[in-house]
């Protein structure tokens, strides 16, 4: 996770130190892309077919969990689009100014996250009450924990919990190495991971996370902004989030 | 010729030394600054008893002093064999404490994650043999946090033992003393000062970790959660608490090197 958010650090000043864009200058040049951890995977081929689409354009993804995402535009790092995985701490950057009319470009549920085989035998919810299991969920501030607790909540479920992972990265990496027998993750996690099996949770239980982004009212580059977030939510776009899993609108 | 010219003190430094040298100090002072600019001062006696600021100070401490202790217990040793003893494979040996200086702490949590977890090199037939988790426990933070500490003790007491001058230890043993009575009255106390600053580093790098110990131990208030950790859950929620985490870091670990510089550290 601290590696994943030193190189995105980088690449936010990297950006910053790189020549200014000024406007009207059409789709080029840099633009950093802040986006939440469960996007890992998907907004990196997102990237590489925006570029692909347009010459000349790079993008520098700051990948973290999307409550610390948020800290960091509040802050005022130098980022040109937001990416986040609940509308929650999109809202608040709208209350700051900071961003304005987010767009929701994709959903995606939530699943029990076990290691490859399930060797504790994890059927349920109800296991992560178990003492005896290792349990871990992502840290209350971070959507993921946020739809965890609130799922375990709904299923009437208090957890026996052994770790709060700063994203869901960092819980599945735990889940995947087996030192974890259970955690909730997103399906689309589910489905990038080898080391991993889903377990469905009851849709009456289960959250539909909604992912909004948008372009920063503060961005440097406001044109390649606009464009990435327009082919994040264009058919291309859609297309590949769908690849990963995602539930597109 | 009768001009003494004290080679203590430069009398008039040049002033591009002096400009360069305060920009060295802005590197250390600027965090700070910001720190303290962000400080709800007011809030702050109540936010420093919440259950996250005690429950973390308690880990903290515990972990920090328990990972010390252990790297006096074998760090010592190594040390002594290190300055002392010949034997194949040394430069090896010394590389690989320099190790965890280097490298992302993170990195090195992910290691200890491999080799102790539960399904671990070690960790499993441990696992299986006596039931111990080291991950997500208390004695994961320790662990991890003796990975990343440890090194300042070897490396400061080796320095010390190679710079000692053997002819004392020598001429100890002519006297008939024993090995034993000979490390314990003449090469410990020559390297006290030494000793005294490396367990210093060891602790204050200890209470600062943060990468190794979220990798291998987890995170979870009032068992694995340290100082550190707490700080960063907390940036994205309750900033507040977050900054008077941060203030007890920063008082404790520059009031720990302020005061005790000026009485073991002049050897450095």
């Amino acid at each position: 996770m601290t590696v994943r958010l030193i190189v995105g650090v980088l690449a936010v000043l990297a950006a910053a130190c790189g020549p200014a864009q000024g406007a009207g200058e059409g789709v080029e040049g840099r633009i950093v892309v802040s986006a939440a951890a469960s996007l890992t995977d998907a907004f990196a081929a997102v990237a590489v077919a925006f570029e692909e689409a347009h010459p000349g354009v790079s993008v520098a993804l700051n990948i973290a969990g999307s409550s610390l995402l948020r800290e960091q535009i509040r802050e005022g790092a130098p980022v040109d689009v937001f990416a986040s995985a609940n509308t929650a701490n999109m809202d608040q950057l709208v209350a700051s100014g900071d961003v304005v009319a987010p767009e929701i470009f994709a959903s995606n549920l939530l699943a029990i996250g076990v290691p490859a085989g399930n060797s504790a035998g994890v059927d349920g919810l109800d296991d992560f009450a178990d003492e005896a299991l290792l349990i871990g969920l992502c840290t209350r501030d971070v959507p993921c924990g946020e739809f965890g607790r609130l799922i375990l909540a709904r299923a009437g479920v208090v957890p026996a919990l052994d770790t709060d992972e700063p994203d869901v990265r960092a819980l599945l990496t735990k889940i995947e190495a087996g030192e974890l027998d259970a955690g909730i993750v997103y399906v689309t996690d589910v489905a990038s991971s080898a080391g991993v099996d889903g377990i469905p949770i009851d849709p009456k239980d289960n959250i539909v996370a909604e992912y909004p982004i948008a372009r920063l009212t503060g961005s440097a580059n406001p044109e390649t902004g606009d464009a990435f977030v327009a082919f994040v939510l264009s058919a291309g776009g859609q297309e590949i989030l769908g690849r990963f899993g995602f539930v597109v609108p | 010729m009768t001009a003494v010219r004290s080679t203590r003190t430069v009398r008039r430094p040049p002033a591009v030394l002096l400009i360069l040298a305060a920009l060295g100090m802005a590197v250390f002072l600027i965090p700070l600054v910001g720190l303290l600019a962000r400080t709800p001062w007011r809030d702050l006696p109540a936010l420093l008893v919440g259950d996250i600021v005690t429950d973390a100070l308690r880990l903290s401490l515990v972990a920090s002093l328990g990972a010390t202790g252990i790297s006096a217990v074998v760090g010592i040793p190594l040390a002594f064999v290190l300055a002392r003893v010949e034997f194949p494979g040394r430069a090896v040996v010394r590389g690989l404490v320099l190790l965890p200086l280097v490298i992302p702490p993170v990195v090195g949590g992910a290691a200890l994650l491999f080799a102790l977890g539960r399904r671990g090199v070690i960790g499993e037939p441990l696992h299986e043999a006596t039931g111990l988790v080291l991950p997500f426990s208390m004695w994961g933070v320790i662990i991890a946090t003796t990975f990343i500490a440890m090194p300042f003790l070897v490396i400061t007491v080796e320095g010390a033992l190679r710079n000692l001058d053997p002819r004392y230890e020598g001429a100890a043993s002519t006297l008939g003393a024993g090995p034993w009575t000979v490390l314990r009255r003449v090469t410990f106390p020559m390297i006290g000062p030494s000793l005294a600053a490396g367990l210093l580093l060891t602790w204050a790098r200890a209470l600062g970790e943060f990468g190794a110990t979220i990798t291998f131990a987890g995170n979870l208030q009032g068992r694995t959660q340290t100082l550190p950790l707490a700080v960063f859950v907390a940036l994205e929620s309750d900033r507040d608490t977050a900054v008077a985490l941060s203030l007890i870091l920063v008082a404790i670990s520059l009031t720990v090197l302020v005061v005790l510089r000026e009485r073991w550290w002049k050897v450095l």
